[in-house]
């Protein structure tokens, strides 16, 4: 069943992106749709690398703000303090939740950054031709649309404390830029993931067909 | 079905023949491994039972207020359309419209449009437009972040835990019941199934 490792755009089939059903390509005729829904038919996705590319800078520009500037200001009567996400994680890791500062730590440093890095040395793979290693990069690539969503972590939290910290002259919290420019990484390496086509992962490059 | 559908799968392309699957069965891309469709046994009605549920927890969740605090006599509590109307009057309008869409909107289209493909077929009649329906609640489940949103709760109260008195609400209860009713409703909702209705009704 599995000899000769046929894929389905080498004997002219195309796979739907809605509902999988496979329809034989006609040659030289465009915006062609799929027989059961309807959907319009892309061998693979349409200018899968360069919009990747394109969502990813974007994210890894957007990342620097998002870090360095406050993601809220607390305002008490002992004063005011503004807090980046690291302050913040050193907050918690020194008030004795370090399990609570570790989460908070992964979901927000170290899933972006290993998310943007893992899909920069995706593209530039496939860019290169790679044929080898595939199963690997694939399955990289899963884990990456997996954890996508959880680096929404600290937008949310910011967003509770702003709710519930409105105590009058005792303590209230604001959001900082830092929250919008955080949630616009998450948004962006989200469609950055949705762009990327991980069937590229198992072609060689003369038979991309992008 | 016959075992002789042929199919390509999503991840890597490979072309190969869909097997046939054992009640609860799940077949697998022999290259790479990629889940290409499931068995499951009684689909419709577990589905249509966890979405029911998840549906009335999902208003629970969305009436009553999530959490409150007490500080020195001041009391304060919020919903998640309140946390979300505090953000927007900070001036987030981008982080507020971000936070409604992930948490409320699609969540509730999410639920709203698998009841309207899962009642009808528990009743034995095809949903109208089943397609396009099915094409968009796929579109939508990466945007859906009911648990991220849970998390966040659980991370803002543990470091409002030394400055003053949290007081849980109904509504956190009612998240936590949801998550695992729409994971499950998610996890029953057949979309290979369904699929292969859509060409079977036309
Ligand atoms: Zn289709
Ligand atoms: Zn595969």
């Amino acid at each position: 069943m599995n000899d000769s490792n046929v894929t389905a755009s080498q004997l002219g089939l195309c796979a739907c992106h809605g509902c999988g059903s496979l329809s034989r390509l006609v040659a030289g005729s465009h915006d062609m749709c799929c027989r059961r829904c309807g959907a319009a038919l892309h061998l693979r996705k349409p200018d899968s690398i360069a919009r990747t590319w394109a969502f990813l800078i974007a994210a890894y520009i957007l990342y620097v703000p998002a870090n360095v500037l406050p993601m809220m200001r607390t305002g008490s009567l002992f004063g005011a303090q503004a807090d980046t996400i690291m302050s913040g994680v050193v907050y918690l890791w020194h008030s004795g939740s370090w399990h609570i500062a570790l989460v908070v730590f992964i979901a927000s440093i170290v899933v972006p950054l290993a998310k943007m890095f893992s899909l920069t040395y995706l593209l530039i793979s496939v860019q290169l031709g790679w044929t080898h290693r595939s199963l690997e990069r694939t399955k990289l690539y899963r884990i990456l649309e997996f954890v996508g969503p959880w680096s929404m972590l600290d937008v949310f939290v910011v967003m509770i404390l702003v709710a519930l910290v409105q105590l009058k002259s005792l303590a209230s919290i604001q959001p900082g830029p830092a929250v919008a420019a955080f949630g616009g990484v998450v948004v962006l390496t989200m469609f950055a993931a949705m762009a990327f086509d991980p069937r590229l992962l198992w072609e060689p490059k003369e038979r991309h067909h992008v | 079905m016959t075992s002789h559908n042929l199919t390509a799968c999503h991840e890597c392309d490979l072309l190969q023949r869909e097997p046939i699957l054992q009640p609860g069965g799940v077949a697998c891309c022999p290259r790479c491994n990629a889940v290409l469709f499931r068995h499951i046994p009684d689909s419709v009605d577990r589905a249509l039972a966890y979405t029911l549920g998840a549906a009335f927890l999902f208003i629970i969740a969305n009436v009553f207020p999530i959490v409150g605090l007490e500080a020195a006599g001041i009391a304060n509590a919020t919903s998640l359309y309140g946390a979300v109307e505090a953000i927007w009057k900070n001036g987030m309008v981008f982080v507020a419209a971000l936070v409604f869409v992930t948490t409320i909107l699609i969540p509730a289209l999410e639920l709203s449009l698998m009841l309207y493909v899962l009642v009808p077929l528990k009743l034995g009649q095809m949903p109208q437009g089943l397609a396009s329906i099915l094409r968009l609640l796929q579109s939508m489940r990466p945007w859906s972040m009911t648990q991220v949103f849970i998390l966040g709760v659980l991370v803002a109260l543990v470091k409002l835990a030394h400055l003053a008195h949290i007081v849980p609400g109904i509504a956190l209860w009612s998240f936590g019941g949801l998550i695992l009713l729409l994971t499950a409703a998610v996890a029953s909702f057949n979309r290979h199934e369904l699929w292969n209705m859509v060409r079977e009704g036309e």
